[in-house]
């Protein structure tokens, strides 16, 4: 694959088919920690860092399993070896960097097998994706989703100061939020083909 | 939640062994996984688009919850406290692929909609959130009657969600035709959009309809 494709598929992965406003993945901490625009920084950048791991995983698993012929074990594996991976990386960030863990360490445990990490590794190796291809629509989805959290936040920060009819407070109203969002992203669809 | 216990509460008592009934009534309505809990709701929202992908990813979620509840239930004097997570996931994980699997072997073109969001169930909150609370704690005819009622409450929310949809975004039903010839589907129900907007109703809907009834039971 050459870098256009490559740009491509990130793009795709980031604006055109968005992990939370075009698959609902990842709604659960969409809608939990969106309430604050830092917090919400730190989250994405959090699960950007734990798709990677989660793709470089899965990568390897596909090979793995492919070898010993047992695919019918990829979703058990995923699970597991990414859930230890993530707590391994966690253990060397503490010691190596404790500034960066800082800034991810409590989000760490709550994403290891949240729906949008499985989701990389299940797209992944459903799509085919190499090593490389892997890793960029790693990243891409990562920045989408930093992308659609941070914009949310945002807009909840705002809401904070406007009257919300009594019934619709609550979830109701990050719904429609969350909707309008949507809405806005399709006007990306046409950029990069339809996966 | 310290609503008022309703009707169920001067039939059963409330010791803990005989509340199956009443979690079977609460997972419906009371404590409804979509519409009151919020929950569950990332690997299902993208296929609520017709009432068939709805009802399949409802049901296949509901089988893995009944199954992994009641395994998990009767194995809970045996997993250890330290681990117990990860043995929930283990097993639910199983349930899931093996779900998967028939799922592929008897509709193919099911499976070919649903795609990666059937695998996707196995980290479903909803579920781990019912083994935690419940099947680890309780007896396996609590936890399984417990676990039919979420299941029956999620499919409730769901298949209603999916209905909606597919009704105003494409004038069908279940795949036939429900509206009238010159009604002008409205595309953007099926777009990712409408499901945000009309699971926004439906929890708005719902939270007007409880406070209506439970203002009726206080009045009467």
């Amino acid at each position: 694959m050459n870098d256009a494709e490559l740009w491509t598929l990130f793009l795709n992965a980031t604006l055109v088919n968005n992990f939370v406003l075009a698959y609902f993945l990842g709604i659960c901490p969409f809608l939990g920690v969106s309430a604050q625009l830092q917090s919400a920084g730190r989250m994405g950048l959090a699960v950007t860092f734990v798709m990677l791991v989660a793709s470089l995983c899965a990568w390897a698993i596909d090979r793995l399993l492919g070898v010993i012929g047992a695919e019918y074990l990829s979703l058990i594996s995923y699970i597991v070896v990414i859930a230890s991976a993530v707590q391994l990386v966690e253990m060397f960030v503490r010691k190596t960097s404790p500034a960066l863990f800082k800034a991810l360490g409590i989000f760490l445990p709550l994403i290891t097998t949240n729906c949008a990490i499985l989701a990389v590794a299940l797209f992944q190796s459903r799509r085919d994706y190499g090593l490389v291809e892997g890793l960029v629509f790693a990243f891409g989805a990562g920045a989408g989703f930093t992308l659609a959290l941070v914009l949310m936040a945002g807009m909840r920060e705002r809401l904070r100061l406007v009257d919300v009819p009594d019934p619709v407070r609550g979830v109701a109203v990050t719904l429609v939020l969350a909707g309008i969002l949507s809405l806005a992203f399709t006007g990306f669809a046409g950029i990069g083909e339809a996966t | 939640m310290n609503w008022p216990e309703v009707e169920v509460a001067d039939s059963i008592p409330a010791t803990e062994r005989e509340n199956g009934p009443e979690r079977l009534r609460a997972g419906l309505w009371r404590e409804n996984p979509i519409l009151v809990q919020a929950l569950g709701m990332c690997p299902v929202l993208a296929v609520s688009n017709t009432a068939v992908n709805a009802l399949t990813m409802s049901l296949a979620t509901a089988s893995v919850l009944l199954a992994s509840a009641i395994v998990i239930s009767s194995l809970r004097s045996i997993i250890p406290q330290q681990v117990r997570l990860a043995c929930f996931v283990l097993i639910i994980a199983t349930f899931v692929t093996l779900t998967d699997m028939l799922i592929e072997a008897f509709a193919l073109e099911l499976h070919r909609a649903l795609g990666a969001f059937l695998l996707l169930i196995v980290v479903n909150c909803m579920i781990l959130s019912r083994i935690e609370i419940t099947a680890s704690r309780q007896p396996v005819s609590v936890a399984a009657l417990d676990a039919l009622g979420t299941g029956a409450g999620f499919a409730l929310g769901l298949v209603t969600l999916g209905s909606l949809r597919e009704v105003l975004g494409r004038g069908t039903l279940f795949g036939s035709q429900v509206m009238p010839e010159n009604f002008e589907p409205w595309h953007v129900m099926q777009l990712p959009g409408g499901g945000f907007f009309t699971l926004a109703a439906l929890v708005i809907g719902f939270t007007l309809l409880d406070r209506r009834m439970r203002r009726r039971e206080v009045n009467t």
